[in-house]
Order: C-alpha cells, then structure tokens, then sequence
C-alpha cells in the first residue's frame, strides 16, 4: 500500500532562520505516526505544510498520489481534519456549530449531520447536552474533544494533531489519551501526531519521527531509536526524557 | 461684522491635494437622494447676525405674497459663504452691503457707483435691487461711560490710549476694509487685539473683557447696551447700503418682487426691526413688523416650541443617522482592506486620521465651493460622514488584526472559502470592536451635526447659533439641552445593540 502523504525535498525557512531543512518524509496509511522533538526543531511547520497554511520553499508534497498545488489545497483540506493546542475553536459559535460549519457548507442535510453529531459525541464521549456550549463554557479537555469531533465530521483521510493534549493537567490529559488512542484504532485513521513528550510518542505511535534543528533525525519504532539510534542527539533526547520521567 | 473662517485660503490650499480623494469617495455617494429644496422654490439665504435674517425673512415674506414659494435659511455663514451659493445656484438671493460687495466680493480699490457695481455683478449672472433705503456702515463702538471718562470721540482719539483692549470679529479682521488698513489710516497703537464672535462681543465689552469692538451703524445692540459709536472722522468706512442679490436667471416675477422693496427701508426702520427681532428672539415677527398688516402670516409665525424642537430634532437625527450609516457602508469595507496592512492599508489609515486633524468648521467650509456641495443638508452629510469614517475603520481593522493567527489558521485548515471566513468567523469576531467604532462615531456625528446649522443645514444646532448670535442663553439651551440627550440616548441604544448583535460566545 503506498504512503498517503509524501513529502520530497521540501524545505521551508523565514527571514531570521530556517524551519524545515529539505525533508523527505512518507506516512502510511491506517497507522499512528508521532512526530517529536524539541520546542522549535521544526514540527508544526511540517504539519502547516501539509495541510497547506503556508508553502514550502522547495520540494513537492503529495497527497493520495496527487501532487497538492494552490488550485487543489482548498479541497483537500475538507479531506484533512486538523486540531491544534489551543484548540482553535470559534468563541462566538456552540460546540454543535463550530463541529457541523464545515458540513454545512458542504451541503450536508441536517439528518446527516445531526446523526454524524451523536456518532461522534459517542466516539469522542462527549455528552450531547453541552452542544449547545460555547467554547468558554467547555474545560480545556471538552474542548479538546469538539475540537476533535470538529476534525472528524467530514470522515477525513488523514487527522493532524499538533500538540493537541498539550495545555491540559495531568488527569484529563490521561484519560484523553486513552480514548484518543481507541478512537484511531477504531476508525483505523491515519494520524500525524505532533508531541514534545516521548512517553505520549511511545503510547500513541506505530511509528516516531524525531526531530531536531528542522531535520529528522530518526524515523523508526521506540526500539529502533533505542537500539539503533541513528545519531547521539537520539540517545540524548530519550535520555534526556527519562531522567525527568523518574524524578 | 459677521465671521468667517481666518485664514481660509490657506487651509483650502494646504489640503487642496485631499481634494480628489474627498470627491472619488464621494462621487459613490446617493446624496441626491435626499431632497434639499424643490426645484421650484426660490431659496433666500442670509449671513449669521440679525439684521440678515430680518431682511431675509422680509424678502421671503414678499415673495411669499407675490405667490412665488421662497424658503428662508437662516444664517449660512459669511460673505464668501453666501457669495459662492448664491453663484453657485444653491441659494437664489440674500441681503448684502455695496461695501461689502465693492471690497470683498469684486475686490475693487476704489469706491464705485452703484451702476459700475451692477455691471461687474451682471458678469457673474447676479443682479442687484436698487438700496433698501439704509446705510448700515461700520463703526467701532464703546462702552458710554468709558467713552466719557476717557473722553473718546472719534476714531483718531483712541491713539491717546493705547492701553485700550480691542475685540473684532474675526471678519473684521480680515477684510480689506477692516482692522488692518484702518489702523494704518489712523496710526492706531493699540496691541491687544483678539478675534471674538460678534454676538459674544457684547457681552465681552459690557463685563470689561475687551473696550472697543466692531459694529454696524443700525445695530440695536448700541442702544440696549449703551454704547457709542465712535465718529470715522477720517471718513475711512466706505457707504454700506443695503440691497439684495439675486441670481438673474430667477423669474422676472420674482425678481419684480423683491426690487418693490427697494427705496423702503431706512436707518430709523432697520434699527427698529433689529431690536425687535433681538428683543423677541422672533426673526419672522420683526420681519411682519415691516409689513404694517402686522398680523403675522399663519404659515411661518405659528410654530410653537414643541413643533421647532420637533423639527430640529428629526432633522439632526436624520443628518447624523444617514451619515452615519454611509460611514458604516464605506467604513467596514475600507477597514477590513485596511486590516490586510500594506500600502494601501496605511493610505487608508492615514486618509482617514488626517480627515479627523480638520477642524469640523473648516471641513465644512471646504467642502462649500464645491459645485456639487454647496451650502446644503448634502455638503453636511459629507462632513459628518468623512468624521464618521475613521473610528469604524480603525476599528473593524484592529478588530480584524487582533483575532489570534491560530483561530484565522483554524478557519483556513477547515477548508472554508474566504468569503465565508471573513463573513462567518471574522466579522462576528471583531464585531464587539466594530460595534464600538460605530458607537463612537454616532456620538461624534450627533455632536459634530450641530455645526451643520451654520451652513443652513438645519438640526439642534439652529437655536443654539441663533441663540450665540441673540446672546440669549435660554435659546441655545433650547439646542444644546436636546443635543446633549440625544448623544446620550444614542450611547444608550447602542448598548442595547452591543446586547443584539454581538455573538453570545463573546459576551460569556
Ligand atoms: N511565522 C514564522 N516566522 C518566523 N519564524 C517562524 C515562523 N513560524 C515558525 N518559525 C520558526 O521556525 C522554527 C520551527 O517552528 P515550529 O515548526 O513552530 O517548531 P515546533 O512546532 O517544533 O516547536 C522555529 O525556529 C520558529 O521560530
Ligand atoms: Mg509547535
């Protein structure tokens, strides 16, 4: 089965430095792949390429076989869900009219989507009865779920996920991670996870990109990048976590 | 006697490069609309003190007579105010001085014959009757008591007190006939000269603020306050008769009526129907007094208070609300390609800043020479709109640039098109913002609109000019007080709207 997104030499830097040094990158269909590194190395910056918010310098990305040009982002992104940290939820719009906007105006009919609602509330375990909630009347973790369900209305192929457990505490970020990771596996999605925290790398993905300095590092399982560490920052990053971890 | 802006034409000049930026704006704009006068109406205007808006009220009562419907508005403003409109078509005829028209509008250095004045006129397509029968010449005037204790006569004995306080109005000032050219011809020592309204002036001298001013021979203030008018022994004041202008394309009708007025108005007469009008605050009453049928006609003397305070007010409203909405038709537009930042979106920013560094008055006599504005409720509304401009602007646009990149990043990742972006997410997003330009500029607008009074546009600001002019504190109360409330009221309602219009979500 081939790659559903291929980046090829894509690079992308701003006036003061370079983001994204010429990467080549291929993610699978059906499976989890984590994006990690350090704050800065360059992660969002893959994950706005792909979804097309801003334009790589060089290089070309491929989605599904098809090259993504400026005539054709727009539709695909209706074939990308996408969820930041923050959010990213309209604060003058409930939770139901942030999630079915985009179905909306699609032409959705309102049985279609109010049906997809429930299935999602269900999936994401969202109660129905704050639908009607705007965004700061929602905890930081229900929103993270709306923003969830926002993403996946339109059955995406493909779910980018930029840090998105990273502003909630500790419990409601463990009990997020659980549902998260039986809702990819139940929808057997392809998701492009971004994290700084190797311990949610490790729970969540089939596959870890790390990254350092607008590189990647190492592509592989948690074992490659223990056994086979592919340059010392490696060890150093996993190290590094570790130490923390046990404190 | 009556004011006009100092230093005019040299405002005009410095901004005369805004001018095409004013028209483009405004050449977009249905003014037209709006129903100024019906073509068939002979419209009188008059300059800003009483003796004017008698004669005005008087020419509009004879030609209301002859059965030809004329209109009377009221103190638009100075000479060249009066001047241009009456060129201009806005206005069909109003009282002037041949001083006046020798010295300021045909600008001619000597002093010429009333047949030498019509013939230059005729060049301009503007008739003149033949003198009312007064001569209302300048005159500088004192307090009586003082006069005496200093033993001032004349012009010439004011050099022996040099230490004497002087109050012209800022016409006087200007005119070549004025301040400048009489201090030469008499040698005046005097230092502390300032400009003051005529109406204020009084009041000036009567507390001691200032001991000479400016006045006009048939000026019933004289007597009331006790004043002398000092002798021009040096014969320096030109003649000034009375007479009205008029546009010669008016009917032959109507120009037959206004010429039975000549010959019929003496100094004696004027000055009695001057302290009439100031007596009574009733212009058209004085102006009944010169018809001896003295009864009053029924259509223009009846009006009681409630039914004027009606009318101002309706009519404000009307100036600042259809401003006001031609502020927000062009105001959000121009903000949110304002907020994409850039060249234009500076221009932008700073044409609307610089309209705002006007003085209202100045950009309302700015826009007067304009053939298209005029001394009109139009030239008004183009006003009050260019000062509602810039809050809404700045607003929509700070509104839109303050919406964090990651919510402008998620509407854009969703897949929606632009204009759905801009319609459903961004604007609901800065309408709090937005909301509050609008607010700000309707307040602005309902204050500013009373100027709009003193190019005859009418509104609260008739009573409280009228009442500046009277120096008659209760008729400018009769203005300000309602004025005052309005803006308050408006304030108010839009409070209410804030409730309406901006998106729950936001007010949580
Ligand atoms: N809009 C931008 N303008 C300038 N520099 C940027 C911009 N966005 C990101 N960068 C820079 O690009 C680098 C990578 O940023 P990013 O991809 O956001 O890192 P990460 O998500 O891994 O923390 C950083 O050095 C950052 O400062
Ligand atoms: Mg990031």
């Amino acid at each position: 089965m081939s790659a559903l997104i291929r980046l090829v030499h894509v690079s992308k830097g701003y006036a003061d430095a370079t983001a994204l040094r010429s990467t080549n990158l291929a993610i699978e269909r059906g499976k989890t792949t984590v994006v990690i590194g350090p704050s800065g190395c360059g992660k969002s910056t893959l994950l706005r390429l792909i979804i097309g918010l801003i334009e790589p310098d060089s290089g070309s990305i491929e989605f599904d076989g098809a090259s993504v040009t400026a005539d054709n982002v727009a539709a695909l992104r209706r074939r990308i869900g996408y969820v930041i940290q923050e959010g990213g939820l309209f604060p003058h719009l409930t939770a139901r009219a942030n999630v079915v906007l985009m179905a909306r105006h699609v032409g959705k009919s309102q049985e279609e989507m109010q049906s997809r609602l429930l299935e999602l509330c269900e999936l994401t375990r969202f109660s129905d009865n704050l639908l009607p909630r705007y965004p700061v009347e929602l905890s930081g973790g229900q929103r993270q779920r709306v923003s969830l369900m926002r993403a996946l209305m339109l059955s995406p192929q493909l779910l980018l996920l930029d840090e998105p457990l990273g502003a909630l505490d500790p419990l409601v970020r463990a009990a997020l991670q659980k549902d998260l990771k039986e809702i990819f596996a139940r929808l057997r999605q392809t998701v492009l996870f971004v994290t700084h925290d190797l311990a949610e790398a490790i729970y969540f993905g089939d596959e870890i990109v790390l990254m350092n300095g607008g590189r990647i590092v190492q592509k592989g399982s948690v074992t490659d990048l223990r056994e086979k560490p592919a340059d010392p920052f490696v060890l150093e990053f996993i190290n590094a976590q570790r130490g923390l971890a046990s404190l | 006697m009556n004011r006009t802006r100092k230093g005019k034409q040299s405002s005009r000049s410095l901004l005369v490069s805004w001018v095409p930026y004013f028209l483009l704006i405004l050449s977009c704009i249905p003014v037209f609309l709006i129903n100024s006068s019906s073509a068939a109406e002979i419209v009188i205007g008059s300059k800003k003190f009483t003796e004017s808006y008698v004669l005005g009220e008087i020419a509009k009562r004879t030609l209301t007579e002859a059965a030809i419907p004329a209109e009377h508005r009221q103190g638009m403003g100075g000479t060249i105010i009066l001047w241009q409109a009456l060129r201009g078509g806005q206005i069909d005829a109003y009282p002037e001085y041949t001083g006046t028209i020798g010295q300021e509008i045909l600008k001619s250095d000597h002093a010429s014959s009333l047949d030498e004045i019509r013939e230059s006129l005729a060049k301009f397509g503007v008739g003149m009757t033949n003198p009312l029968g007064f001569n209302n010449t300048y005159a500088l005037v004192m307090r009586r008591s003082e006069a005496q204790r200093l033993g001032v006569r004349t012009i010439s004995d004011l050099r022996k007190h040099p230490e004497l306080k002087i109050g012209f109005t800022h016409e006087f000032l200007d005119r070549r006939d004025g301040w400048r050219p009489l201090r030469e011809r008499y040698a005046l020592p005097q230092q502390n000269v300032i400009g003051i309204d005529h109406a204020l002036g009084y009041s000036a001298l009567a507390n001691g603020s200032i001991d000479v001013k400016d006045a006009y021979s048939t000026d019933a203030k004289i007597e009331e306050n006790d004043l002398v008018a000092l002798e021009d022994d040096l014969h320096f004041f030109p003649n000034y008769e009375g007479v009205l202008l008029f546009r010669l394309n008016m009917s032959a009708d109507a120009i037959a009526a206004l010429r039975r007025l000549e010959g019929t108005l003496d100094e004696k007469g004027m000055t009695r129907l001057n302290a009439e009008a100031e007596r009574t605050k009733n212009y058209t009453r004085a102006a009944n007094l010169y018809f001896e049928s003295g009864a009053g006609s029924p259509n223009t003397a009846g009006e009681s208070f409630p039914q004027k305070l009606a009318r101002w007010t309706l009519r404000h409203l009307q100036l600042a609300g259809f401003s006001l909405m031609l502020s927000v038709i062009f105001g959000i537009p121009l903000g949110i390609v304002a907020s994409r930042g850039g060249a234009i979106g500076q221009a932008i920013l700073g044409f609307a800043s610089i309209v705002q560094t006007i003085p209202s008055l100045a950009l309302l006599a700015l826009l007067v020479p304009f053939p298209f504005f005029g001394i009109s409720v139009r030239t008004a509304i183009a006003a009050l709109f260019l000062y509602g401009l810039l809050p809404i602007v700045r607003n929509t646009a700070s509104g839109l640039q303050d919406i964090p990149r990651s919510l402008r990043e998620s509407a854009i990742a969703l897949g929606l098109s632009p204009i759905t972006r801009l319609w459903e997410i961004y604007l609901p997003m800065a309408s709090r913002s937005i909301l509050s330009g609008i607010k700000t500029s309707a307040v602005i607008n309902v204050g500013t609109a009373t100027l709009a009074a003193l190019i005859g546009a009418g509104g609260l600001g008739e009573p409280i000019l009228s009442g500046l002019n009277l120096n008659d504190h209760v008729t400018i109360l009769q203005g300000a007080i309602p004025a005052a409330l309005l803006a308050l009221l408006v304030q108010w309602f839009f409070d209410l709207l804030d409730r309406v219009l901006i998106p729950k979500g936001l007010r949580l």
